[in-house]
């Protein structure tokens, strides 16, 4: 529960209210985590927020947060420039399963900020690129100016990713897609049992998403999606984050689909 | 090289029609090759045609005074461009334009609208196919309109 110290030693504005920091521990030592996982990240007085870890997993030597300023604590955390000492506390959650999906061919769906928590698990597949069939990123933003990791996306298309980008409204400079991630998914072809689904952004991007996915004979088991909910312990203690009999901080942040389904439909949840 | 009735075939949206049906809209069309910034249609004017993308992209735009045009969607190869030509009063809703260059087949839609008056098992078919692409496009619009990807207020 005893945050760590943090120091910021390299920040890059991503959007006009995205920006990735990169962290070192004062202690030195490498943090380790598996993709899909995240932290408790906090600056100064301003709260602690659950931010998913959007670094290389291969490379724990660097501690990598992409943040969306939302509100007082990610805004914080955003103007936090190299040499600031943040704290964090993690990492948490039920982890991608990467390492569980040898042979499959992979669907990564990617809903804006969405991105981020999966950038781990595209960098994971690709250091083990052999093990996989086809690996395809369908990835939707609000506008060419919202989209992440543009100079990596063309990378990753290079290293062997069907990169897939389509935004909500675009002018006429703007010569890819134009429309949601449910139109790429009508246009992938994609099909085979052997299909993984790991999908996050908005919930009602996902929830459309696994309608689609389901109209093209894709089975809503093989989706895995990462939910977001209030977080306070992060350790399973406080109940903040509970969906339906779970608690988003120990069970998830990632899901297979059936297993918290049901309670998306609830209103009240 | 493959005859229209085949290519047909490749759209979801005329895959699983009678032979006889396939030939008769094969019938009512044409391929054509169609150069990037072309502007199919136009809102307002009369819908006569519609369109199979064989290859390329077409954007349907929308006309704001003071901005520049919308693109609100993009059509892809297999996708039909145009309904308009379906539905009273036959005028083009929106704007498409040619985004690259593109192979497309065209249709007579005035045609192919007399036959289904005539020959109704080929106008259920045809209503029922376009409907399903109806619902899957305003499923799609309605995603858009939620604007998932704005600000929610939070103290996070």
């Amino acid at each position: 529960m005893v945050p760590t110290s943090f120091e910021v030693v390299e920040k890059r504005q991503d959007t006009a209210d995205v920006w990735t920091l990169e962290l070192e521990a004062d202690s030195g030592q490498p943090f380790e985590f598996q993709p899909g996982q995240f932290t408790m990240l906090a600056s100064g007085g301003a709260g602690e927020v659950p931010i998913s870890i959007s670094g290389d997993p291969d490379r724990p030597e660097r501690l990598v947060h992409t943040v969306k300023a939302v509100g007082l604590a990610t805004e914080a955390i955003c103007a936090a420039e190299p040499g600031r000492v943040l704290g964090v506390r993690g990492p948490f959650g039920r982890p991608w399963p990467v390492d569980q999906v040898d042979g499959a061919d992979v669907v990564i769906a990617a809903g804006g900020i969405g991105l981020p928590p999966l950038r781990p698990a595209i960098l994971r597949l690709l250091a083990r690129r052999e093990r996989y069939g086809r690996l395809l990123l369908l990835y939707s933003g609000r506008s060419p100016d919202e989209l992440l990791f543009t100079d990596e996306l063309e990378e990753w298309s290079r290293r062997g990713v069907e990169v897939m980008v389509t935004v909500d409204a675009a002018g006429e400079d703007w010569d890819g897609h134009v429309g949601v991630v449910t139109r790429l998914v009508r246009h992938a072809k994609l099909e085979g049992d052997g299909l993984v689904v790991m999908s996050c952004g908005p919930e009602l991007m996902m929830r459309f998403l696994v309608a689609a996915l389901t109209a093209q004979g894709i089975g809503a088991d093989r989706v895995y999606i990462s939910m977001e909910r209030n977080m306070q312990c992060a350790i399973g203690r406080c109940g903040h984050c509970q969906l339906g009999p779970t608690l988003v901080c120990r069970d998830g942040p990632v899901y297979r689909w059936p297993e918290v389904s049901p309670w998306l439909a609830i209103r009240e949840l | 090289m493959r005859t229209i009735d085949k290519l047909l075939t490749d759209s979801p949206t005329f895959a699983g029609l009678l032979a006889a049906q396939l030939e008769f809209i094969a019938g009512c069309g044409r391929n054509e090759h169609v150069p990037a910034g072309t502007m199919l249609m136009r809102e307002a004017e009369p819908a006569e045609r519609f369109w199979l993308i064989r290859r390329g992209i077409v954007a349907l735009e929308l006309y704001v005074p003071g901005r520049e045009p919308l693109v609100i969607e993009t059509l892809e190869p297999g996708d039909v461009v145009g309904w308009s030509w379906l539905f009273p009063p036959y005028r083009w809703a929106v704007d498409g334009r040619t985004q690259g260059d593109c192979h497309l087949i065209a249709f007579d839609g005035v045609c192919l609208r007399e036959k289904c008056e005539s020959d109704h098992d080929l106008g259920y078919e045809l209503m029922r196919r376009f409907a399903a692409d109806i619902v899957g496009r305003l499923q799609a619009t309605r995603l858009q309109l939620a604007d998932v990807h704005g600000n929610v207020p939070t103290t996070a």
